[in-house]
């Protein structure tokens, strides 16, 4: 669902040179640095990367929810429909927050609040954010269940949520997210913690919701394959950065980045012929409060050099690939943050031929 | 640090799976009928029982030396109560576990004791399963005090720092405590203290599942070669099933407390025969998106039904996308319906005419 002719006008969500900090006892840890990406009207984009890479403090900045102190977005701007949220006050954070963009986390026993019926807790938004009266709010409450697959939607309205399964809690959430009808969906690892059959419903549930009301959607995981399902461009994070971003097709087709390519040749694959042995990353994931000096993952790539030692690479654009035709559509191009990126990407490309 | 896995293999890797040809032979583990239950118990004085859940009701595999049986299954499938039962964490209520041809049920403590040091287990949690105030050097050699395996102290201390270059660690870290070291590295510990006493069954519940991907297949490939180097058989318990077949010979699925699929694991991988595997392997999306957008998934309906109130008949029978009305009513037994491969769904191919797989 690539949105071919919308991505022309400006994007809906503009993410510039973002940096977020954490004041620590042990000093200053930055957690998110010069992170810059668009989110266009109706598409959605994957964020992808392991722990501590900053996935999930770029989602928490964008919404101004990075718990202040330790936390401060130290610079950059977050221009949502035009209007830079960081200059916004609390109060009108608020306003942007649940009516303009939506937000399902992992762990949806502590995003509900235990002691208030799932009714109160979505007809809550819509009262406040749509001024409905109560026995309206009351009926789209209703509506909003049906429509994210609870059944006898009335009378569930007075349960806890206790009372619900890990799949249909994330359900409440989604519905409550959507409720009123948010322009952007951020799911930040919304169904990790789900099991294999219930997270497939949860994915197709959102992905078919976000397409039938023209949300676009912020997935947020570390799991390459629901990425690859259903993002229509995804950014690889390393180390509180971008290091390599495009289209699903470009990055898992044709990667660039030797984090990315780590990354894919150390999950096992079931679209694959079986292999004996993986092909693991060598090392550990860095401490984010000692960083290595120039590419944070030079310790850890066979193709560093002595200059990815001093300076480091920045993100730029890399066209010198078969782009495929959906990057043709987006007309965004690929971008990676590697010296070497085009030794990298012909030595991964003869790997698999 | 660079913390590579391929120096403690001294064989050379294998060539794909081993195929079934290796299962046969004396099995080194054998569970037969296994069934554990759980009493729910109601009253504030007197309790008493009023109901039970059967966490795991009546299944049976083989488990050969050398071999890995992977055991896949969601929440509440009781694939950690039934490892928990046979490495004898918790009482079985019926059935037999053979172990190198001893039957374990109903032994003693003291008669289980020789035994458990030949079962070593890892769990999913290196943050929660490690004493932080023990050194590194003692939770892995913990082990070999208590079953007395070390003759003198340059011997344990000696043994210790083997184990630590074995799992790809350094014998210099055996000072440190638990908070130093990464998950990795945590997880690394706790397959140093897993093999410590040379088990020859080790039981990985959930062992790589809390890992980063770039960790995890660290952790693979010890674990691969650990299994060459010492001829180890793995009970690998898991809820990935890429994962799962990458490290399993043969596969068991559960549901509900019961088997519903046993295979060879590329049998089942290529052609599962039960509705629930299939439904299983097609929620999974592969990191390749050209054949994640071309194929349909199979979404299945609603969620777990309760352990405590299971679906008469074939537990799956209300998620079945093709279940018939007899599904509600008979509770189909596990057979054999290809050379390698038993599944227990009544409306498979050749049910009918299939043999139990127990015979």
């Amino acid at each position: 669902m690539t949105a071919g002719s919308t991505t022309k006008s400006t994007p809906l969500l503009q993410v510039r040179n973002l940096r977020t900090s954490f004041n620590t006892p042990d000093g200053k840890i930055t957690a998110v640095s010069d992170v810059t990406f668009d989110i266009h009207h109706g598409e959605t984009l994957g964020l992808v990367g392991e722990s501590g890479c900053g996935k999930s403090v770029t989602a928490l900045s964008i919404v101004q929810l990075v718990p202040n102190p330790p936390g401060v977005i130290e610079h950059g701007e977050v221009l949502f429909e035009g209007t830079d949220l960081l200059k916004l006050s609390n109060r009108e954070m608020q306003a942007v927050r649940g009516a303009g963009i939506g937000m399902i986390f992992q762990e949806p026993m502590s995003s509900l609040n235990p002691v208030l019926s799932i009714g109160r807790q979505i007809t809550e938004p819509l009262e406040v954010h749509l001024e409905l009266n109560k026995a309206a709010a009351l009926d789209r409450a209703a509506e909003l269940l049906n429509m994210v697959g609870i059944a006898d939607s009335k009378h569930r309205l007075d349960d806890y949520p206790y009372q619900l399964s890990g799949g249909q809690r994330q359900r409440v959430m989604i519905a409550i997210a959507l409720s009123c009808e948010p322009k952007l969906l951020i799911a930040d690892e919304a169904t990790t913690a789900l099991d294999v059959t219930i997270q497939a419903q949860i994915l197709e549930l959102m992905k078919n919701l976000t397409a039938q009301l023209g949300t676009a959607l912020l997935i947020i995981t570390h799991n390459l394959g629901i990425i690859a399902r259903y993002a229509d461009r995804l950014n690889v994070m390393y180390a509180g950065k971008i290091r390599e971003s495009g289209t699903a097709e470009q990055v898992y087709l044709n990667p660039a980045h030797p984090y990315t390519i780590g990354l894919l040749n150390s999950v096992p694959r079931l679209d694959r012929p079986l292999t004996r042995r993986l092909d693991p990353i060598p090392g550990e994931i860095p401490d984010p409060s000692d960083l290595p000096t120039g590419c944070a993952f030079r310790p850890r790539c066979r193709w560093a050099t002595a200059q990815c030692e001093t300076s480091e690479p920045p993100l730029e654009e890399f066209g010198d690939r078969n782009r495929g035709p959906a990057a043709q559509q987006t007309g965004i191009p690929p971008r990676v943050a590697c010296f070497e990126a085009d030794t990298v990407a012909a030595s991964a490309e003869t790997a698999r031929t | 640090m660079t913390l590579e896995t391929g120096t403690t293999s001294k064989t050379a890797p294998r060539e794909g799976p081993r195929n079934s040809t290796a299962t046969a032979g004396t099995p080194l583990l054998s569970v037969r009928d296994l069934s554990v239950h759980f009493p729910i118990k109601r009253g504030f004085i007197v309790q008493r029982e009023v109901a039970r859940v059967r966490a795991v009701d009546g299944i049976s595999f083989d488990i050969h030396p050398g071999e890995t049986l992977g055991l896949v299954g969601e929440s509440g499938s009781g694939k950690t109560t039934a490892a928990k039962a046979i490495i004898q964490l918790r009482k079985a209520d019926s059935g037999s576990i053979m172990f190198e041809g001893q039957e374990l049920i109903g032994l003693s403590n003291s008669e289980l004791r020789p035994i458990r040091r030949k079962m070593g287990m890892v769990f999913q949690d290196p943050y929660g399963s490690l004493n932080p105030r023990m050194r590194a050097g003692d939770i892995v050699g913990e082990p070999l005090k208590v079953h007395g395996l070390a003759e003198s102290g340059d011997d344990y201390r000696s043994q210790v720092s083997g184990l630590l270059t074995t799992v790809g660690l350094s014998p210099g870290m055996a000072e440190r405590y638990p908070n130093e070291f990464s998950g990795g590295q945590r997880q690394r510990l706790g397959v140093a203290r897993a093999i410590a006493a040379k088990p020859s069954l080790l039981v990985l519940d959930e062992a790589v599942s809390a890992l980063d991907v770039s960790i995890q297949a660290q952790i693979l490939n010890l674990l691969q070669d650990l299994q060459d180097q010492y001829n180890l058989a793995y009970l690998f318990i898991a809820h990935d099933l890429s994962v799962v077949r990458h490290i399993s010979d043969r596969v068991t699925v559960m549901y509900l407390g019961r088997i519903v699929e046993t295979a060879d694991s590329k049998d089942l991988y290529d052609n599962p025969l039960h509705p629930y595997t299939q439904a299983l392997l097609s929620a999974i999306p592969t990191p390749n998106p050209i054949h994640e957008r071309s194929r349909d998934r199979i979404i299945l309906k609603g969620d777990l039904p309760s352990p405590m109130d299971p679906p008469t008949g074939c537990h799956f029978h209300t998620r079945c996308p093709i279940a018939a009305e007899v599904c509600s009513l008979t509770d189909p037994e596990l057979r054999r319906l290809a050379p390698n491969q038993a599944a227990a769904c009544l409306l498979a191919t050749g049910y009918d005419a299939a043999p139990s797989s127990r015979s």
